[in-house]
């Protein structure tokens, strides 16, 4: 009852931390989809170095986010960039990497052989078959993989508002610190109203994509 | 034309090393449908997939139309063969008319072009192009997709065509018209194809030849008249069967045995009870049965226009031993 009268007092800001949050994850995901995307692909070409990235990515994912926040800081500071944003962006990235890099590597391995052979059979370079007929396949994992990160790093962006990377943590860290439990139940709601709707809405778009791939395997 | 000299293909794993393909020699002339018959795992897809390849080589060249094909880009030499392989060869992210224009795509041919190769295509399968332009592959029946892959490998109108028992997964009935169809469009197109098969009624009604392999090796290449009355070994023999007399009738049609009846027989025709009757392009395997269930044994032959030309009986059957393929007066359905 408390937190709907706090969120009616306060949903100017709630919107104004709700978007920092939305930039923070969406730049962070974009960036991992421009490089996991491509280095998932490149990966399902080279089996053993397959092998080697799964387990660095896995080991990465198995840090706390508190301690990667930590890690960052002294390293980061050296640019003068030790709290803020960068640091909380830089960790959101490396986190969404396991997620993008393993579907897409899994999906691109999973093309159906025949699919490949057809292709390679009519005549396509490894470019042309590769994006015209292997990443299209791919798309609806790879999308399943995107989904993950987005739900991951909403949630791991809560704790970024401690490196004062702002976003709907704000609430949470700074209602923890005055003992104002309100404030910490709205901000956890809100983390998770997003992370719901978001999830949602990719969903939406994951199966519209398989639907066209549905008779794939 | 496509010729094989001496082509040898070893597949090596780790622990044994198979002889998939064992120093072949043949050719396939221009225009002809070669059949590759031959038990499961006799080589044939392999030797297949060499001649755009699919599969490298071991020894012994191949040649396309007069080029050997390691002197060409693997790529180019692809675009200009066309492939069919079962069922799932049809792209499920693209359209029909997508799929069909794979290579013409490919090729860069300007949209125009495309379209109306695509209308083009699929009149000539029987299809109709607005129906099925924006359609998927999983929306059509077995049947369709299959049609629609061979259009696919026409697209670009390749001299060419390589197919890998592109009808084996269809039901018998479906089957059989697609085998028709394909023939009727052969006849206008006159494809180099090489068919593989493991079906020996597929292999007569279809190949101009057949080339029967066992365990990598060429047992016979031939007519599939030859391969039918003059089995070369114990394992042709073998191969075709007891029923072989009776799979060759299926080579000739009425018109073939009409051709040969007496005059005296067709003035004949009138003062007959004649409630079994065969038209002039059944095969005499089909004629047979129709004979065989007429309580007189005889039946009339009757042309396009329902006029009775003749009438057979089974004793007339007796004339096709002299027959020879060459002298054949009909294509076979
Ligand atoms: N990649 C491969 N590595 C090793 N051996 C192979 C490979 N491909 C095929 N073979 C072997 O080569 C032989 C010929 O195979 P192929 O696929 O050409 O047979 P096929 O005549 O097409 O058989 P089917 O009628 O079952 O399709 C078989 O013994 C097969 O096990
Ligand atoms: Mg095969």
């Amino acid at each position: 009852m408390e937190v709907i009268l706090f969120l009616q007092d306060n949903w100017r800001e709630m919107l104004q931390l709700t978007w920092e949050h939305l930039q923070l994850v969406g730049l962070a995901v974009g960036v991992a989809i421009l490089t996991g995307v491509p280095f998932g692909i490149y990966i399902a070409q080279r089996e053993s170095l397959a092998n080697l990235v799964m387990a660095v990515a896995g080991i990465i994912m198995t840090i706390p986010s508190i301690a990667l926040f930590g890690i960052m800081i002294p390293i980061l500071s050296l640019i003068g960039q030790g709290i803020g944003f960068l640091p909380a962006f830089l960790a959101l990235v490396l986190y969404s990497q396991l997620p993008i890099i393993r579907n897409t590597y899994i999906a691109i391995k999973n093309v159906n052989p025949e699919m490949r052979d057809a292709a390679i059979g009519m005549g396509m370079t490894a470019w042309e078959r590769l994006t015209k007929v292997e990443i299209p396949l791919a798309l609806p994992v790879i999308m399943a993989g995107v989904r993950t990160a987005v739900v991951l790093t909403i949630g791991i962006g809560a704790i970024a508002a401690y490196i004062g990377a702002g976003g709907l943590g704000e609430y949470i860290a700074r209602g923890i610190s005055t003992s104002y439990t309100t404030m910490v139940q709205a901000g956890a709601l809100a983390v998770s109203i997003l992370a719901l709707a978001i999830d949602f809405l990719l969903g939406r778009i994951q199966k519209r994509l398989s639907s066209q791939t549905a008779k794939t395997s | 034309m496509i010729r094989f000299q001496q082509v040898t293909k070893i597949y090596e794993s780790a622990n044994k090393t198979v002889k998939a393909v064992n120093n072949i020699t043949f050719q396939v002339e221009e225009g002809q449908i070669c059949v590759f018959l031959g038990p499961s795992g006799c080589g044939k897809t392999t030797l297949l997939r060499m001649v755009n390849r699919l599969i490298p080589i071991t020894s012994g060249t191949i040649e396309v139309n007069g080029k050997e094909i390691h002197s060409l880009d693997p790529i180019a030499l692809r675009r200009s063969i066309g492939y069919v392989i079962q069922q799932t060869g049809l792209f499920p992210n693209m359209t029909i008319e997508e799929n069909i224009c794979v290579v013409p795509n490919l090729l860069g041919w300007d949209r125009v072009k495309m379209k109306k190769r695509y209308n083009e295509l699929m009149e000539m399968m029987g299809l109709n192009p607005d129906e099925y332009r924006k359609r998927y592959p999983w929306e059509l029946s077995g049947g369709q997709q299959q049609r629609i892959g061979v259009a696919r490998a026409l697209a670009a109108d390749p001299p060419v065509m390589l197919m890998d028992e592109p009808f084996g997964a269809l039901d018998p009935i479906i089957r059989e018209r697609i085998q028709n169809e394909f023939l009727r469009i052969q006849k206008d197109v006159k494809k180099t194809i090489l068919f593989v098969s493991h079906d020996l009624d597929e292999a007569i009604k279809l190949g101009d030849t057949i080339a029967l392999f066992r365990s990598g090796e060429l047992m016979q290449h031939g007519t599939p008249d030859e391969i039918l009355s003059q089995p070369k070994n114990e394992f042709v023999a073998e191969f075709v069967g007891s029923e072989r007399a009776l799979k060759r009738l299926s080579l000739f049609t009425m018109r073939d045995l009409v051709s040969r009846l007496n005059p005296a027989d067709r003035k004949s025709a009138g003062k007959r009870d004649l409630r079994h009757t065969v038209h002039m392009d059944t095969n005499l395997r089909t004629a047979l049965s129709v004979l065989l269930s007429s309580p007189t044994g005889e039946a009339a032959v009757v042309d396009d226009n329902g006029q009775i030309s003749g009438v057979v009986s089974i004793a007339d059957f007796e004339r096709l031993t002299g027959i020879h393929p060459s002298e054949r007066t009909s294509a076979v359905q």
